[in-house]
């Protein structure tokens, strides 16, 4: 091993190196290698191409996307070190809520009944006030009581999902607006994904912001010790989490003209998933947009690949679970691949 | 000596920290001169890094003053220390795992192209740039910058650490243990570094277990012992016995067989 000329120890990590290849990269080669896979036992089972089909193509889509916006500020959350549990919850109250603020005065049991037919604006900015308040009281709670993310977040999901089935008594709320209807109607939703996703790419790869993110979950000592405001970047991390989820609640329900209580339910964890799949690191860290909205599609071909080949909505829920963990196991074998540099 | 009177760069009056019952530190009156390069020794647990933590405002005193400059000084983060012009190399080295050199050396003052708050956008040309210097003017060489900082060696992480302190640092820089992980080669590169701040008048705080390199390279050794400054010791005029006897509390005049060193 050549010495670098230097008084510093010639171990190989002072070789002048290629990058290892990234999560990225890894992610795309499996999205494509995944996508082959159905291909095949599409032509072996069912006689027909899995991907040369826009239709399946755009469901596929349009599922990804919704769920996906959710990923994008879970993805954050988890580049602190943190998780959120309770942004499927946030959809839901939000649906609720933001539903209620847009029905049509021809609809004789709106939720209020002297606030219908209001322009668009209104039950969006409440629909995106209830996000944030989630998303806030959340990052307040784990940045001033030290409560681990995990609970307080779990606290938040049992509570919202209590709050979306009081709001109406779980009835659900219907007939919204044209205008804000729209809001979920044709490839709407993937437009609000990817100009979310590139928006939080940008914030994350170039901006004070995004500095600040990786560098508390990687070691949150040494970046209060650098007097970074730790405390106020964890409650805006959350608030933009609670913020993505709230809007996706509005995106849900506009699209199915309809909020439910029950909506939402389980999306935290495939957006974790979706996140987890595209090399977000558990541990914090590492990991990236590009990476979650790679996550997001691989996700999205393989529960479409198994609607796809008939594959029981019930082996469907298992499986997810086992994708979820595998994302886990092959996070933590990474991790204990790293270099130890102590 | 002669007679020259040097400025008091920095002074402390009784400042006291405990937390809860523990009293880490307790009255202590401490002054460093313009230039002057000092060590704090002690035995673990004496109160060396609760001190250091005080005047770098990571911590709040419980009691007692901090004079910098002749001014009394309120810090209440890491920031005002540093924007006072007070820098440090902590025991825990603070840096980023996941970061490259540059983002790490920026860390918390990172250079942007214009103020939008946390979503400033970050010149990392400009920053790459002054690492480049900052690094060259410690002498300290990393091959690939942008390598995250989790794959370099610890002596490469600490002279990251070092020569992002000794960069900032304009009136202090106080560094806790900076060798204690270090291996020869890297042990007297950082105290190569120590030096160039001599030469550059930067005063220096340096807190060791090692009483060869503060005999090395400090003008002044402080003592401190459960949580008390136990006395000033002039380099030139004592030596390892005295010292390691104010260190122990064992009354001087054993030092002669003493055999702790
Ligand atoms: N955050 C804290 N909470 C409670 N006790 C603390 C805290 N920090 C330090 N102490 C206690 O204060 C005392 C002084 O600790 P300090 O870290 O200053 O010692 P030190 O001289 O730096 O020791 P070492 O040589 O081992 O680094 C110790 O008894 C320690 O247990
Ligand atoms: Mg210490």
């Amino acid at each position: 091993m050549a010495n670098q000329a230097q008084a510093v120890s010639g171990s190989a990590a002072d070789m002048p190196q290629k990058r290892p290849r990234s999560h990225e990269l890894n992610a795309l080669l499996g999205l494509v290698g995944i996508a082959l896979i159905f291909e095949l036992l599409g032509w072996i089972f069912q006689g027909q191409s899995f991907l040369f089909n826009t239709q399946r193509l755009s469901i596929m889509i349009l599922q990804v996307s919704v769920v996906g916006i959710i990923a994008i500020g879970v993805t954050q959350v988890i580049i602190t070190g943190g998780i959120d549990l309770s942004s499927g919850s946030v959809v839901g109250a939000t649906a609720m809520i933001a539903m209620s603020f847009a029905q049509v005065s021809t609809y004789p049991r709106a939720v209020y009944p002297e606030l219908t037919d209001l322009p668009v604006i209104v039950p969006i900015l409440v629909g995106l006030a209830c996000g944030i308040v989630a998303g806030m009281i959340n990052g307040l709670l784990i940045a001033f009581t030290k409560i681990p993310p995990f609970i307080a977040t779990l606290g938040m999901m049992v509570t919202a999902r209590g709050i979306a089935k009081w709001y109406t008594r779980g009835q659900p709320v219907s007939f919204p607006t044209d205008s804000f209807a729209a809001l979920g109607q044709g490839m709407t939703p993937v437009f609000v994904f990817l100009a979310i996703a590139l928006l939080f790419h940008i914030a994350l790869k170039y901006t004070v912001y995004g500095k600040h993110t990786y560098a508390i979950g990687s070691n949150e000592q040494a970046a209060r010790m650098s007097g970074i405001n730790v405390e106020r970047h964890l409650v805006l991390v959350y608030t933009i989490a609670g913020l993505l989820a709230g809007l996706a609640g509005m995106v849900i329900a506009a699209r199915g003209l309809t909020a439910q209580a029950g909506m939402g339910i389980m999306y935290e964890l495939d957006a974790i998933a979706m996140a987890v799949i595209g090399g977000v690191s558990l541990s914090g860290g590492r990991g990236s947009i590009v990476g979650t909205l790679i996550g997001a599609v691989i996700f999205g071909v393989i529960i479409s690949g198994f609607t796809f080949l008939r594959l029981d909505a019930y082996y469907q829920e298992m499986i997810k679970g086992v994708i979820i963990v595998a994302a886990v196991v092959a996070d933590m074998y990474r991790q204990r691949m790293r270099p130890q540099s102590r | 000596m002669a007679g020259e009177e040097r400025n008091v760069i920095l002074r402390t009056e009784g400042l006291t920290k405990h937390y809860g019952g523990v009293h880490a530190l307790e009255d202590a009156d401490f002054e460093l001169l313009e230039g002057e390069h000092v060590a704090i020794v002690g035995d673990n647990g004496a109160g060396k890094s609760t001190f250091v933590r005080q005047i770098t405002g990571v911590e709040r005193p419980t009691a007692g003053k901090i004079l910098f400059e002749g001014r009394e000084m309120e810090f209440h983060s890491p920031v005002d220390a540093r924007e006072a012009g007070i820098e440090a190399v902590f025991q825990n080295l603070a840096l980023a795992d996941d970061l490259d050199v540059p983002s790490n050396i920026f860390l918390g003052r990172e250079e942007t192209y214009f103020n939008l708050g946390p979503f400033s956008f970050l010149n990392e040309k400009k920053m790459l740039q002054r690492s480049q210097e900052a690094l060259e003017k410690t002498g300290v060489k990393i091959p690939n910058l942008h390598n995250s900082i989790a794959n370099m060696s610890g002596g490469q992480r600490q002279c990251v650490a070092i020569s992002r302190a000794a960069s900032f640092a304009s009136k202090l820089i106080l560094m806790d243990e900076p060798t204690a992980a270090l291996g020869v080669q890297e042990t007297t590169q950082v105290e190569n570094i120590i030096r160039g701040l001599k030469e550059r008048g930067i005063p220096l705080i340096l807190v060791s277990h090692n009483l060869r390199q503060v005999f090395n390279l400090v003008d002044k050794i402080w003592v401190f012992r459960r949580g008390r400054i136990a006395g000033m010791l002039e380099a030139d005029k004592t030596d390892g016995n005295e010292v390691v006897s104010l260190i122990t509390g064992v009354q001087s005049g054993v030092h002669e067989n003493a055999s702790y060193i």
